[in-house]
């Protein structure tokens, strides 16, 4: 099984490193491709752990519930742009800005990743510092409303957590 | 052709809009913390969408070179990841050096 994953690991590595080399050189002679690919085999058994890590289990489940999260997130980046937009050009500026703290049950390093910087691109929030071994999240809000639905709804955290399976 | 003229345009238009609201909200906004509200969402987002704009002219324009397209979408994927990064770094160094957050009420600086 061990050797599995470390196999299934230098693998997909290689594959995602392959496509990256011929979409960037765009040169499709013999010599560039093998020396591409054995560039790329040899990057993938030397450092295949920096990408794929851990348990492979139930990744591709994971991977398509991403997929489901992204576009909702792509549409939380236009309303933010909006907000955003709108505090600027107001002629008074309705801005109130505040640092709240909260914990969230996630652990896992990509997780956290994930939420970190959902939170920076949604309305009115910028994560400051995550304390990965807590889970905890210092946030500057821009006024009250943003603040209030991380504190109060939670709607990104309860997504995120669906996706990474870290209820 | 015409509608991928006013889609692109559309597309153009928005990016340079968002681009220019970042731009007045770095100049408006009173201290640090909120002028990278400004910057580091408007930015994402504007840049985005230009290059959307430029990716989907291109793909009509010049249909023969498609990698042209597919290294833009690369481009976007990867402001998209590196903006809010790049941005909580910002905001974490601002935080560790203890710089202030600008209260309601106060004076900008």
């Amino acid at each position: 099984m061990r050797l599995g994953e470390r196999a299934f690991g230098i693998l997909l590595t290689f594959c995602i490193m392959a496509v990256f080399w011929v979409l960037l050189s765009g040169i499709f002679d013999t010599f560039h491709l093998i020396s591409g690919l054995v560039c790329c085999a040899i990057v993938a058994i030397i450092s295949h752990d920096l990408l794929v890590k851990g348990k492979s289990a139930k990744k591709l489940l994971k991977s398509l519930r991403l997929a489901i999260y992204i576009p909702w997130e792509l549409w939380q980046i236009v309303l933010a742009n909006i907000d955003v937009a709108y505090r600027v050009l107001h002629p008074r500026m309705p801005i109130d800005p505040l640092i709240i703290e909260f914990e969230t049950t996630l652990r896992g390093e990509f997780s956290l990743l994930t939420l970190a910087n959902s939170i920076t691109l949604t309305p009115g929030t910028i994560t400051i510092l995550v304390e990965p071994e807590r889970g905890k999240f210092w946030v500057h809000a821009i006024a009250k409303e943003p603040a209030d639905a991380l504190l109060v709804d939670q709607t990104m955290q309860r997504k995120v957590a669906h996706v990474f399976m870290e209820t | 052709m015409v509608i991928v003229n006013i889609v692109v345009t559309a597309l153009l238009g928005a990016g340079v809009f968002f681009t220019l609201v970042g731009s007045i909200g770095l100049l408006r906004f009173p201290d640090f913390y909120t002028r990278l509200h400004a910057t580091g969402k408007c930015d994402t987002l504007g840049g985005g969408l230009i290059i959307l704009g430029a990716m989907i002219y291109h793909f009509f324009q010049y249909p023969e070179t498609l990698l042209v397209p597919a290294k833009l979408a690369f481009l976007i994927l990867f402001i998209f990841i590196a903006n809010p990064t790049a941005t909580h770094a910002i905001m974490k160094a601002a935080y560790k050096t203890g710089v202030e957050p600008w209260r309601m009420g106060e004076e900008r600086r």
